[in-house]
């Protein structure tokens, strides 16, 4: 028998039951479709996520108090009260040091109001230095940015973000107007264009100060983060080797800190969000085997009903053999046909939802569909046999007996 | 040549063992045209289905054009079924979905033959049978008669030694009938072997030996004179 007179043969038999048949599409297609969709919605996140951050640059480093890997001493540390050594100024400043290393700035955040006139909004500060302006690469909509100058001056001085600006001076230029943020007065040199969120952080709203300013306002001595720029992609482990070697000099021999690198931070967030892909992809796949038992019992159904054929196939010579590839053809056209129409779901799906969240770039990643096909064929082959095997062993005298 | 000898075939119903077959000697030649009649029960069909290699004895010997069949496996007695024998049953057998010509072509299918040689020799025994204009008809727009013309022809593809009709009048009305049992006749007078399994005394009348079942044994073994 021909493979091509098997395949025939087994699509005539699931043309003569359209609705079943239909029906056993759809269920095989909506499992291959959520595959498809769910993976879409995990990689559209990662992509977004992964987007985020390497839009802050890969020669960027980011210098935390601490080490990942033994935070704050561990379990006796944390008994005898000792944390980690905290970020100064000066290790900033010491940092600039090295040869590879292009910019520096610190960081210190927090959360404070700030007011104009009658106008008030909570917002949050950002004690920087000049340099920031480059590493972030922001733009400014008018005015200047922080000036250059030592890092320890505490000028009393502000840029603000877009949304600060708007909302506290409505309908004016904030140029050379005070800002009083908590206790302290400063001069708005200029304002950011709008950034929108940066790594989870909006930069619309916040004001910027020099970093020394900041200080004063939080009443501190500390750095919460230093943001250093390597001269390009290929120094950032050399600079990263630098940096660490400058800080354990100066924390008295201990290597108490830790640097982050953009790469690693992308690639981490990279594999997370693969992970979570996969988990959906999982889930997704459990509705392909549920589909395969639908399969198992339309096919049951299938040769009860086909009874009298199989032992007429048996009499006109058909070996048994012949009589399983049959089945197994039919419950394989089946599955494979209906992935097809689950594949063809997913895009449309994905097209919608490119339509309703224009942010989010949907995309299934081809394993994702592949293997949703694969799974669903598999599925349906698995659980053909069972029905292909009862058909093939049927008793011709028997199954003749049934019209 | 078909060579039945001490064949039994027994079946366990409940805790009862049925003899449908007992201790039967028979021996059907090349050509013959031969009838099985009997009560019901008295084993006509079951003798129907050891012959044609549906069914396998409980014991004793079974040799098909001199080759011992009784104990071969399924695969082996579907290529003897294929290569000798011809079904025709009571309610045809055809498969709805298939037109009048892919029903005939069906054993060519499971064969291997190529499509163009099938459909040709397929048509070539539709219109032998008078079904020229209904090639591209399913079933169900076919009558009975047309229906077992159908059926007569899917039987003659593979060119069998013998064709094995349980009840092939059965269902159909006397004029149909006669029609079936007219093909048959025909196809018998050009060499082909004919055992016809029928309650009708007058379908089982025609035939040149008439073979008599009661309880599982032959008990009439008469032939017409030759003329």
């Amino acid at each position: 028998m021909k493979a091509r007179d098997v395949a025939r043969m087994s699509l005539q038999a699931l043309r003569r039951y359209p609705l079943r048949t239909a029906m056993m599409l759809l269920a095989i297609a909506i499992g291959v479709a959520a595959v498809v969709l769910l993976t879409a919605v995990g990689e559209g996140a990662r992509r977004y996520v992964t987007g985020q951050f390497s839009s802050l640059g890969t020669e960027l480093l980011i210098v935390l108090p601490g080490r990942a890997d033994t935070a704050g001493g561990g379990i006796q540390g944390l008994l005898v009260g000792e944390t980690a050594r905290e970020l100064t100024l000066d290790d900033t400043i010491a940092i600039m040091r090295s040869p590879r290393i292009r910019r520096v700035t610190p960081l210190v955040l927090g959360a404070g109001t700030a007011s104009s006139g009658a106008r008030e909004r909570d917002i949050t500060v950002l004690g920087t230095g000049a340099a920031m302006l480059e590493i972030q690469h922001w733009i400014m909509e008018t005015g200047r940015f922080l000036p250059e100058g030592e890092l320890d001056t505490a000028q009393p001085v502000c840029v603000l973000g877009f949304t600060v600006a708007r909302e506290l001076f409505p309908g004016q230029s904030p140029l050379g107007e005070w800002l009083r943020l908590g206790d302290a007065r400063c001069r708005v040199l200029g304002v950011l264009s709008e950034q929108g969120l940066a790594g989870g952080f909006n930069v619309d709203e916040t004001v910027i100060t020099p970093v020394a300013n900041a200080q004063q306002i939080f009443n501190t001595s500390a750095v919460f983060r230093i943001l250093v720029e390597a001269n390009d992609r290929d120094a950032v482990t050399a600079a990263r080797r630098d940096i660490l070697e400058i800080i354990k000099l100066r924390h008295a021999g201990e290597e108490d800190i830790t640097v982050v690198t953009q790469d690693a931070l992308v690639s981490t967030f990279d594999s997370i969000f693969n992970m979570i892909t996969a988990g959906l992809a999982a889930i997704a796949a459990i509705s392909l085997v549920v589909a395969g038992v639908l399969i198992m019992n339309v096919m049951l159904v299938a040769v009860s009903q086909r009874t009298g054929e199989i032992g007429l196939l048996k009499a006109v010579g058909a070996r048994n053999g012949q009589i399983l590839a049959l089945f197994l053809t039919e419950a394989a056209c089946l599955s494979l046909l209906g992935a097809c129409f689950g594949i063809a779901f997913g895009a449309g799906g994905i097209w919608l939802m490119k339509i309703l969240f224009p942010v989010l770039d949907f995309a299934a990643p081809l394993w994702a569909s592949a293997s949703a096909v694969g799974v669903a064929v598999a599925s349906g082959l698995v659980f053909g046999i069972l029905p292909a095997r009862r058909a093939a062993a049927l008793d011709p005298v028997n199954a003749l007996m049934k019209r | 040549m078909m060579e039945l000898s001490g064949i039994c075939r027994e079946y366990v119903v409940g805790a009862e063992i049925v003899h449908a077959l007992d201790n039967v000697d028979l021996t059907i030649g090349e050509g013959e045209y031969v009838s099985i009649m009997g009560p019901s029960g008295s084993g006509k069909s079951t003798l129907l289905n050891v012959l044609g290699l549906l069914d396998r004895p409980t014991s004793g010997t079974y040799r098909l054009q001199g080759e011992d069949v009784s104990h071969l496996d399924d695969d082996s007695l579907a290529a003897h079924r294929q290569r000798h024998i011809g079904f025709i049953f009571q309610f045809f057998h055809l498969i709805p979905r298939l037109t009048a010509l892919e029903n005939v072509e069906l054993p060519l299918v499971l064969a291997g033959e190529a499509p163009r040689a099938r459909r040709e020799r397929a048509a070539a025994i539709l219109e032998s049978v008078g079904l020229r204009a209904r090639l591209d008809h399913r079933p169900d727009q076919l009558s009975g008669g047309e229906r077992q013309r159908v059926a007569i022809g899917r039987a003659l593809i593979m060119q069998p030694s013998y064709l094995l009709a349980d009840e092939p009048t059965g269902n159909l009305d006397t004029r149909s009938g006669n029609e079936v049992m007219q093909i048959l006749e025909q196809l018998n007078r050009g060499g082909i072997a004919v055992l016809i399994v029928t309650h009708d005394p007058a379908i089982g009348d025609r035939a040149k030996r008439h073979l008599k079942l009661r309880d599982g044994k032959i008990v009439g073994d008469v032939r017409e004179p030759q003329p």
